[in-house]
């Protein structure tokens, strides 16, 4: 029997190429014209060489390769010769792996085998937001103040727990770094929020909090008579903390009332540093990138966001959409596809008489409803995978071994995967026309589809070359 | 053989980010929902997630029907919003409807909903354990099942095991007393906290580490849901005998049935074969550590273009094949 192509290293040795619909013939005389074509590319290349360009924010709905692309851009960024940090805030391990920061201390490490020229150099960290908003109150408040405010332990569930803190502290190691100047470009990744939205509300949210009412209130018991000519408030004050006490308990009110009038100093300190930072990401400097896979869900989101981006008056570069697929062969259509591996399978009964007998056929019927059990991988034969590729061995190949009948099979089986492919082809784009009807201005760079993971540098550059590589044919 | 959904009333259904973790909580309801029943479909993230599944308009802070179960069976949903449910808890211990707006205007219950550390959570959850504790006058529960489109795996045991650490913080009190009921609860036999992945390898690590994070937490594990998996229509032994020198009988046989250029379509439908095989074998991979984690999983296929409300049926009946609402 023949190899098999293994995950990382047999694929490229054989004829089997399995990088994906990337390397696809590239037959523009079959390519599929439609509407699309006229949604103006996104280069990035252009992006990340220009000196101007300081920061770059991926953001998008979960589960869309945001940090993947965040990572990818910063080694490709690094590697034409920019001093890259890449800031994730909750990646993946093997990805994190991939740029070699497994060790979560919240300070950039230089990762190594970058193949810089021109002195590019990439640097890598994960957020840890309790560790960042301790260090902003070890940095700001007096030690015996510090050390109070951290064991309070309202401040510890805060600083751990509340929706927000990620999102806030994000835009606080945002400033932090950009403030450090020893990069020329950030790359920064989103929080996996609950709405996309969360990033750019939360800091607001916390602002207003600590600003707020409601702060003052609480603060008022620790500075007796402050406000005792505001009758209201007075009112105000005592039957909401005596509401509070009964529903939270007493010592917990007293906690936050600690928290408070400990970080009172603090406070200006956090609006103005989360207004700074807000002010960055509205500067020329700044690019944002919504990410998004041709999916309705993602791509809702990603419509959502380039809303908001342009409300806020934000820069938005474009949109980086994951995971499309193309084919080679889209001349060949779904139907003429499926009703030729008919015609094939037809033909196989007629000369077998037996139906399905031998290899593992599909159903003629829509092939989601076919067995979801893995019939087909156990199948797999157990030979164990040789060193050497079959594609240098033609002559040992077991040519010989397949009949008419199991080529006719086997291209029922091609066409059939084909006609899939197309209609996924299909999906995907009604999916990306409803976007483009929406914002019809927005430039897209396609990233062609993976067949798995990223593990390592090799991966990230791989996908850097799809970011940039245009758009992909047929898709 | 015991099957502890149909004994878990409360299911929480998580996963990571573009798994479909909506779509599954929204068929397993439809699912549990058999003849004479009753399930309650809550989401708690303000997504308006469970409206756009069902095609119907925004939810409002209101248990009302959206769908009937193939059988008879009912389907509530409800979206519930924390601030909501506190003005509600306000009012129903304390009687303090007016008091609950003058707080609202001093801030005060936006800070409980969304700064304060846990609260929101022990209110969504609180709500949910409410519904699922629900009698009617005849002693019979309003709701069979009640399911919860949760948080993503990377935020569930926080979400769930929040109020124990509210409990903590608020040492006595309402809050206390509610986040300790509701944590018997989340800990007990009723509930069920199902995780959803696709057969990747990110959204797989995340599962393996989601349940151990459960079970470090004594949080119920129910199952894994492997969503969206696709038919292999070409097994891997197909695709090495085309990867030998076949090249031209295939292209022969596309004549045959009428596909004119064969050669020049050779090559593509080979390569597409390929990444085929290697998809199959990636799967097999994470099936493999799905395997070793040892829970109990139920299997969903991709829906295709299928993603609306008949799709959901169809993964409804899917789920009941494999064992849910038996």
């Amino acid at each position: 029997m023949t190899d098999k192509p293994t995950a990382g290293t047999g694929a490229d040795a054989t004829g089997l190429d399995a990088s994906g619909a990337g390397t696809a013939v590239r037959d523009t005389a079959e390519r599929d014209t439609t509407g699309l074509d006229a949604v103006p590319v996104l280069e990035l290349d252009p992006l990340i060489d220009d000196r101007g360009t300081r920061i770059i924010v991926c953001c998008g709905a979960g589960g869309v390769g945001k940090t993947t692309t965040a990572a990818a851009l910063g080694v490709r960024a690094a590697e034409r010769g920019r001093r890259v940090v890449v800031l994730t805030i909750d990646p993946a391990r093997r990805l994190a792996q991939s740029m070699g920061i497994d060790s979560l201390d919240n300070t950039p490490r230089k990762v190594d085998g970058i193949k810089g020229s021109d002195g590019g150099e990439l640097h890598a960290m994960m957020l840890d937001m309790k560790r960042t908003f301790d260090e902003i109150v070890e940095a700001h408040a007096e030690p015996e103040r510090a050390r109070a405010i951290l064991e309070n332990p309202f401040y510890q569930s805060l600083s751990a727990g509340f929706a927000g803190t990620q999102e806030y502290m994000a835009m606080e190691k945002l400033g932090q770094l950009r403030a450090r100047d020893e990069w020329d470009l950030i790359v920064v990744d989103t929080p996996p929020s609950r709405s996309a939205l969360d990033f750019l509300d939360a800091p607001k949210r916390l602002g207003s909090f600590l600003d707020g009412k409601f702060i003052k209130l609480l603060m008022a018991p620790a500075k007796v008579g402050g406000r005792a000519g505001i009758k209201f408030l007075n009112v105000g004050m005592s039957m909401m903390t005596g509401t509070l006490g009964k529903l939270l308990g007493g010592q917990f009110l007293k906690d936050v009332q600690t928290f408070v009038a400990a970080m009172d100093t603090m406070f200006g300190g956090f609006r103005t540093r989360a207004d700074a930072t807000y002010k960055l990401l509205q500067a020329p400097g700044t690019a944002f990138l919504v990410v998004a896979t041709p999916e309705r869900d993602a791509l809702r989101e990603a419509a959502y966001f380039v809303e908001r981006l342009a409300a806020e008056e934000m820069p938005l570069a474009g949109l980086v959409l994951n995971r499309v697929h193309g084919s080679g062969a889209a001349g060949l259509s779904a139907e003429r596809a499926r009703a030729a591996a008919e015609n094939l399978d037809e033909g196989r009964m007629a000369d077998r008489g037996d139906g399905k007998a031998g290899l593992s056929g599909s159903p003629a019927t829509s092939p989601e409803l076919s067995d979801l059990a893995t019939a087909a991988v156990s199948s797999v034969t157990e030979a164990a995978p040789t060193a050497e590729p079959a594609a240098q061995h033609p002559d040992v190949d077991d040519v010989s071994t397949a009949t008419d009948t199991d080529v006719r099979h086997l291209t029922a089986g091609l066409l059939r995967l084909h006609a899939e492919r197309m209609r996924v082809l299909a999906r995907e784009q009604r999916t990306r026309d409803r976007f483009t009807a929406l914002h019809p201005e927005v430039a897209v760079a396609e990233v062609a589809a993976l067949p798995g993971d990223v593990h390592d540098l090799a991966g990230l550059r791989a996908i850097g070359d799809r970011l940039t590589a245009g758009r992909m044919p047929s898709a | 053989m015991v099957r502890l959904d149909s004994v878990s009333r409360l299911q929480v259904v998580s996963g990571k980010g573009g798994t479909g973790k909506t779509t599954v909580a929204a068929a397993l309801a439809l699912a549990l929902a058999t003849e004479g029943k009753r399930t309650l479909l809550v989401e708690v993230e303000g997504r308006q997630g469970i409206a756009q599944l069902f095609e119907t308009e925004a939810l409002p802070y209101e248990e009302r029907k959206i769908a009937v179960a193939p059988g008879g069976g009912e389907v509530y949903a409800l979206a519930i919003d924390a601030e909501r449910a506190l003005l509600d808890y306000l009012q129903m211990f304390y009687k303090l409807g007016g008091a609950g707006r003058a707080l609202k205007k001093l801030g005060a219950i936006d800070f409980a909903t969304t700064i304060a550390p846990g609260v929101r959570d022990v209110l969504l959850t609180g709500k949910a354990c409410e519904a699922v504790k629900r009698r009617e006058k005849h002693g019979g529960h309003t709701y069979d099942h009640v399911v919860m489109d949760a948080p993503p795996t990377g935020r569930i045991t926080r979400f769930l095991n929040v109020n124990d650490e509210v409990a903590g913080l608020a040492r006595i009190g309402p809050i206390h007393n509610q986040a300790q009921a509701v944590m018997r609860v989340l800990k007990s036999p009723e509930t069920a906290v199902h995780l959803v992945t696709l057969l990747e390898e990110m959204p797989v690590q995340e599962t393996a580490d989601g349940i151990a994070e459960l079970r470090a937490a004594e949080l119920p594990v129910g199952r894994v849901v492997v969503n969206m998996v696709r038919p292999h229509v070409l097994d891997e032994a197909a695709v090495r005998a085309a990867s030998g020198d076949h090249r031209e009988a295939i292209a022969r046989s596309l004549g045959s049935v009428g596909i004119a250029g064969g050669t020049r379509l050779v090559e593509p439908l080979l390569d597409q074969a390929a990444e085929h095989a290697r998809r199959v074998e990636l799967e097999r991979d994470q099936r493999a550590v799905l395997d070793g984690i040892g829970v109990p999983a139920y299997e969903l296929p991709f829906l295709g273009d299928g993603g609306d409300i008949a799709g959901l049926y169809r993964l409804a009946k899917e789920l009941r094949k494999q064992g849910v609402g038996a």
